[in-house]
């Protein structure tokens, strides 16, 4: 029964997908707080390099040794990157701009002039091969199962157990580093740990999705998930759950449109990403707007409480408090004028009778608590 | 010789040197601006999103038409472009997240295009694989005008806004209050670097145009101080790796153009780095030790000068071993140049006991003005 499910093409593609972006997820949550996201992408390119190395020296293109070799050269690449910037002759941008397109370049190369016969060509380095997956197996237990969906559910499985373990290390890393560092807790150390596994995690993950396509699965369902919660536990749940839905989506909709599986699941992401920029509840761009509208009605009704209080039992009432006044007075066109009369009718602030504007009881409260601020503190308002 | 010439009036060889120079040029003269404001990694977020707008290109022309391809990359980039901005500005993602959220999305779409390019089984479609990693044979005389147009342009655009856009690189908040349009100024810079990443597109490939980008401008910036000769610099340095790069390709089959264009300029990158007067590393090196060596040679001249005046002798002879001892390490080369300065003199003094050294009188006279020097800024020290 399992094994069949294991066998079962389509399944073995997508969970293969889902645990690439939940292994990526775990760790891309805490790259894109700390502001490191685009170290995934140096890294994600440069160890092309180290396994095109590891495969020329040990003749092992994929398995553990090249895990390990090959996450070994992301390591480096970011030392390299911060040896650079430290000679302070480049800044950071440029030091990371500089290092991974030399790695990178040294690997197609190599790739290019030594490596043509063995799967790993310069078209599989770049977007990966998802849609094969099924292709390579192995037995375990007297069960077969695709050798990338082993891979990847022992790298999901360390990916988890560190997170875990360390979870408040590594939020006290994100959130405070310099408190982090006071506390002992050795930030530095840890960030490195963090990148170890980044670079593990691509590597396991190369075949199936290549080197930009990963980028994707680290950086975007985090990022989605970011401006949707503002809770740790729940980015990296919202962003595993983004990684896996995308993956089932990516799947079919690549299958409808006979497009490349690992691009779609790719892109899906980006659609989350977009959904969540739009209509996330606090931070999304709509969220924001009707926001700021509810800020700019409010503002627009206290404006109209204020100048009715102000003239309120006064000469020159019967000319003031009308609607026709509101325009030259307040200098609202005549269409906005309409629309907050309206909204201060319906809030119960004013009564309108004819073209006379009156307050009411709690018209007249809102202005005196806009005018007299200090009753507010002293408890209550005077009648 | 001959087969150098041969080589270099070869019709392919020829379009190749011509064009690499001029993505060099481009590239180069463009990538300071974007090293400057510390936006390298947009370079790398845009060249990457032109992916789509290639595969857009192929898909509206139905061939591999460069004119077609050039606009719908710089139409995707500036897609991209903006994707960045209205992250960074109206989200909470940071740049870096941004940059990598626009380049991995954009990049996933156009290998989506790209594969339904390859399901349609359009036969000219193999060129487009040379747009992931460049490749030199693929261009063509005709592509050469388009490049060289696109190059001119650009220059030519950034000659004639060249005291604005120095402006707003180095301090737009300045630039905003003399009344320039900083947002227009930094959004045609974005759009000017696009311009460069494009005309590179086939030659380098999308992948590592951002390279292109950066190195150059990195390289310069060793050299130079002043943004007109770091962009000409910048400029010459991207057509040699171009070039270079370019070249070497062309030699040999299964050689992809970018990556060789990109380890020639990396190369010159490292050798400024190493070498470029004043910044260079390796003359920081050298300037540390020259100062390292003469405040050893002070020290040692005041321990001799007051060993002397504890022995009430002025020309009392140190022995070099207690020199040793009394600095922690050897001063046998610091003695020789005090030596050599005349400041010192080796005396025969118990010969069996080693080396002996006494003060000359001019090194009484020097160590009496390093002494002065110190106590002068000892005495503006307490003052302040």
């Amino acid at each position: 029964m399992i094994s069949q499910l294991l066998l079962d093409i389509p399944f073995s593609i997508m969970a293969t997908g889902a645990l690439v972006g939940i292994a990526a997820s775990l760790l891309g949550t805490f790259l894109v707080l700390m502001r490191s996201s685009m170290l995934t992408d140096a890294i994600s390119h440069s160890i092309v390099f180290g396994i095109v190395i590891v495969w020329m020296l040990t003749g092992q293109a994929s398995g553990p040794v090249q895990i390990i070799g090959a996450a070994l050269t992301g390591v480096l690449t970011v030392l390299l990157i911060e040896m650079l910037a430290r000679t302070r002759r480049v800044k950071n941008d440029a030091a990371i701009g500089l290092v991974f397109p030399a790695l990178f370049s040294i690997g197609v190369l190599l790739l290019n002039l030594f490596a043509r016969d063995v799967h790993i060509d310069t078209h599989t380095v770049l977007l990966g091969e998802i849609g094969f997956v099924w292709l390579d197996t192995i037995q375990i237990g007297g069960t077969e199962a695709p050798l990338a969906l082993v891979s990847m559910s022992v790298i999901t499985a360390v990916n988890l157990l560190f997170v875990t373990l360390l979870y408040k290390e590594l939020k006290l890393m994100a959130f405070d580093e310099g408190l982090a560092r006071a506390l002992g807790f050795m930030p530095a150390l840890l960030f490195y740990l963090l990148l170890t596994l980044t670079s593990a995690t691509a590597v396991a993950a190369f075949d199936a999705v290549g080197a930009v396509l990963f980028v994707a699965f680290v950086i975007v369902p985090p990022s989605a998930a970011y401006l949707v919660t503002d809770r740790l536990w729940r980015m990296i749940l919202y962003g595993s759950v983004i990684a896996v839905v995308a993956s089932v989506a990516g799947y079919y909709l690549a299958v409808l449109w006979n497009v490349s599986i690992g691009g779609m699941m790719a892109l899906c992401t980006g659609a989350f990403l977009l959904l969540a920029l739009l209509f996330g509840p606090r931070y999304g761009l709509i969220a924001q707007e009707s926001r700021r509208r509810r800020q700019h009605a409010g503002i627009d009704r206290r404006a109209l409480v204020v100048h009715l209080f102000n003239h309120e039992g006064r000469a020159g009432e019967e000319e003031e408090n009308r609607v026709a006044a509101l325009t030259e007075h307040l200098h609202w066109r005549a269409t906005k004028v309409e629309r907050i009369v309206h909204e201060a009718e319906d809030a119960g602030l004013i009564r309108v009778e004819a073209e006379k504007l009156n307050l009411t009881e709690r018209g007249r409260g809102l202005a005196r608590e806009v005018l007299e601020p200090w009753h507010r503190e002293e408890g209550g308002l005077p009648a | 010789m001959d087969g150098l010439i041969a080589f270099l009036s070869d019709y392919t060889i020829q379009n190749v040197m011509a064009g690499a120079a001029l993505l060099g040029l481009s590239s180069g003269a463009l990538g300071v601006f974007a090293v400057l404001r510390q936006q390298s990694l947009l370079g790398d977020a845009l060249s990457h999103a032109t992916l789509p707008g290639v595969a857009l290109g192929f898909m509206v022309a139905g061939t591999r038409n460069l004119e077609s391809i050039t606009a719908g990359a710089l139409l995707t980039g500036a897609a991209a472009a903006l994707l960045v901005l209205v992250l960074t500005r109206r989200s909470r993602l940071k740049t870096d997240a941004a940059l990598g959220a626009a380049l991995s999305i954009f990049f996933a779409l156009g290998v989506v295009l790209l594969t339904r390019i390859q399901q349609t089984g359009n036969a000219s479609q193999a060129g487009l694989d040379s747009f992931l990693f460049g490749q030199a044979a693929a261009i063509l005389r005709s592509d050469l005008w388009l490049m060289g147009g696109l190059t001119l342009l650009a220059l030519l655009l950034l000659a004639a806004f060249w005291k604005e856009f120095k402006l707003v690189t180095f301090d737009a908040s300045f630039a905003g209050s003399l009344g320039l349009p900083v947002v227009l100024l930094e959004t045609s810079l974005t759009l000017l670097i696009a311009l460069a990443i494009v005309i590179g597109l086939q030659l380098v490939g999308v992948v590592l145009m951002a390279a292109m980008i950066v190195a150059p401008a990195a390289a310069a910036r060793q050299w130079s101080r002043r943004l007109e000769q770091m962009v000409v610099l910048s400029a010459l340095i991207g057509a040699f790796g171009g070039v270079t790069g370019a070249v070497v390709s062309a030699t040999g089959p299964n050689l992809a153009t970018g990556p060789l264009i990109v380890l020639a300029i990396t190369v010159v990158v490292l050798l400024s780095l190493l070498f470029a007067p004043r910044r260079g590393l390796l003359w920081a090196e050298l300037e540390r030790r020259t100062y390292q060596r003469s405040l050893l040679e002070n020290r040692v001249l005041l321990s001799l000068s007051r060993v002397a005046q504890e022995h009430d002798d002025p020309g009392y002879a140190a022995e070099q071993g207690m020199l040793d001892a009394f600095h922690g390490r050897p001063t046998g080369a610091s003695l020789g140049s005090l030596e050599r300065r005349g400041l010192v003199n080796r005396v025969e003094h118990m010969p069996e006991e080693g080396a002996h050294w006494e003060l000359t009188d001019s090194g009484r006279r020097e160590a009496s003005r390093v002494v002065t020097q110190l106590d002068g800024g000892n005495e503006e020290r307490e003052a302040r």
